[in-house]
């Protein structure tokens, strides 16, 4: 849900239901890492409620696009990850053969 | 190498020695402010990451995101690699989404766990809460990847349940009888407790009704032919009954995330440290040296001979420092030889799984739950 005026859309406070420090600080990271944001922050505003608010304000863009980009950052981030991670054990898996099985250690 | 690098930090920078044009990169010691933070005796500082794209703007740094830069940085080096552990350096990113992912791995990586216990008879001294909860805490080995949530108007099915069956009974007379996991036996046809139904008296001619209602069993479906889903661990003690005690009960297990209890949680736990980078910031001789050999718990460094019956210490393994700071205790000339900082973006990620799916797949079921979340928030926002 966004919060925002109709005649600025350069910045917004966007309320997500359903999440918590781990997606917010985690694109509050992409977004503070685009030069078109002049200010970002969230906040959760009651412990007990499953809600953050993240707060975009930029140099001209609409706060919405700013933020859809920093979760699309956010995403190709992590695709990278996945796929340097997955490389990186087949390689140890390589250089590392297992040296016995323990077939009996399953049922 | 190191000590040229103490060195240059040691310098005063006044404003004035700087360059007039901007150089594209920062004077060391902002680069040492930004990578690393410093263990100073009293208390660690610098230890926030530079987040502001325009942090730098002034010297002609660009700090803003990057993806091509990113991925060429970006490393994983595993260290090490068992069915339960998992060890791995995690090079080139910053902590808000490291801890994403250790957050996400410990709460929102979905197992499958017990839920609900149908207890037909419990004589032993276990309450029938206590037994239920026991047994919800018992890793299940069982690809959560095959099955679906169950949600509250949901029907238990062959998608979204395991049913186990527990009948142990203690013959009278006898020793007492320990209780472990391997007595939970899997029920691929679905629950065979028969739901009380004294007014369909009628339909005694179709299949019974139970507490499930399987289409099919679990044993036909291809996922389970050659892996059974069972408890990971068949020791682990569940009840123990005296002569005479019996327990007849069904558990069913269902899937769910860490978020709501802890027995659904996938990993023992998961955790980073950052990497710590021990420097002698000048040379450390003789008497000086053994004592800083002496000082070290966990035996960070070295003695090496250097000729002419010298000595010197050399910090031969920084990985294990524990940053306890007993080798800059007493005294200023303890600060000035030695430094203690770490690496503000090098992890060294450790995962310990509980059992049902092997931590590297953790993992990367971890990231992709991050990606998810990245996608949700997009299709909202469009």
């Amino acid at each position: 849900m966004e919060h925002g005026t109709f005649t600025d859309h350069s910045s917004a406070t966007f309320s997500l239901t359903e999440e918590d420090h781990t997606l917010a600080n985690a694109v509050r990271f992409t977004l503070n890492q685009d030069p078109r944001v002049t200010f970002c922050g969230y906040s959760i505003p009651h412990p007990s409620d499953a809600r953050v608010n993240i707060r975009v304000q930029t140099t001209g863009d609409p706060a919405r696009e700013v933020l859809k980009d920093a979760c699309q950052d956010l995403m190709l981030m992590c695709r990278h990850v996945r796929s340097t991670f997955d490389k990186a054990v087949d390689e140890f898996r390589i250089s590392n053969p297992v040296k016995e099985m323990n077939i009996d250690s399953k049922k | 190498m190191a000590e040229n690098e103490g060195k240059e930090e040691e310098k005063k920078f006044s404003i004035w020695d700087l360059p007039d044009v901007p150089m594209g990169k920062l004077p060391p010691h902002l680069e040492l402010q930004r990578t690393r933070v410093v263990c100073n005796v009293d208390a660690p500082i610098h230890t926030e990451s530079i987040q502001y794209s325009g942090a730098y703007a002034s010297m002609g740094v660009d700090n803003s995101l990057r993806l091509d830069h990113f991925s060429n940085n970006f490393r994983v080096e595993v260290v090490r690699l068992t069915e339960e552990v998992m060890e791995f350096d995690m090079i080139g990113i910053d902590a808000a989404i490291a801890n994403a992912f250790r957050r996400i791995l410990i709460a929102e990586v979905p197992t499958m766990a017990i839920e609900k216990v149908l207890i037909a008879n419990n004589t032993s001294i276990v309450q029938d809460e206590v037994l239920s909860h026991r047994l919800g805490l018992i890793p299940i080995s069982a690809d959560p990847r095959l099955f679906e949530y169950m949600s509250d108007n949901d029907q238990p099915n062959e998608k979204n349940t395991i049913v186990f069956k527990l009948h142990v009974r203690c013959k009278k007379g006898g020793p007492r009888f320990t209780v472990k996991s391997d007595e939970l036996k899997w029920l691929p046809q679905g629950s065979e407790f028969v739901k009380d139904s004294r007014s369909a008296t009628s339909s005694s001619n179709s299949k019974p009704e139970t507490y499930t209602s399987f289409t099919c069993r679990q044993d036909s479906l291809p996922d389970f032919v050659n892996n059974a889903p069972g408890p990971k661990y068949l020791d682990i003690i569940t009840a123990i009954l005296g002569p005479g005690q019996e327990i007849e009960l069904e558990a069913h297990a269902v899937k769910g995330i860490g978020k709501t209890h802890a027995k659904w949680s996938p990993v023992g736990t998961a955790w980073y440290r950052m990497l710590p980078e021990v420097v002698l910031l000048k040379e450390v001789e003789d008497d000086v040296a053994e004592e800083l050999k002496r000082r070290c718990p966990v035996n960070v460094f070295d003695i090496e001979d250097i000729g002419n019956g010298k000595k010197s210490a050399t910090v031969a393994r920084p990985r294990d420092c524990t940053l306890c700071r007993e080798c800059i205790r007493g005294g200023e000339e303890w600060e000035k030889r030695v430094a203690l900082r770490r690496v503000k973006d090098h992890f060294i990620f450790t995962i310990e799984s509980t059992g049902a799916l092997p931590p590297e797949v953790l993992f990367t079921e971890a990231v992709k739950v991050l990606e998810d979340k990245c996608e949700r928030v997009i299709t909202d926002l469009s």
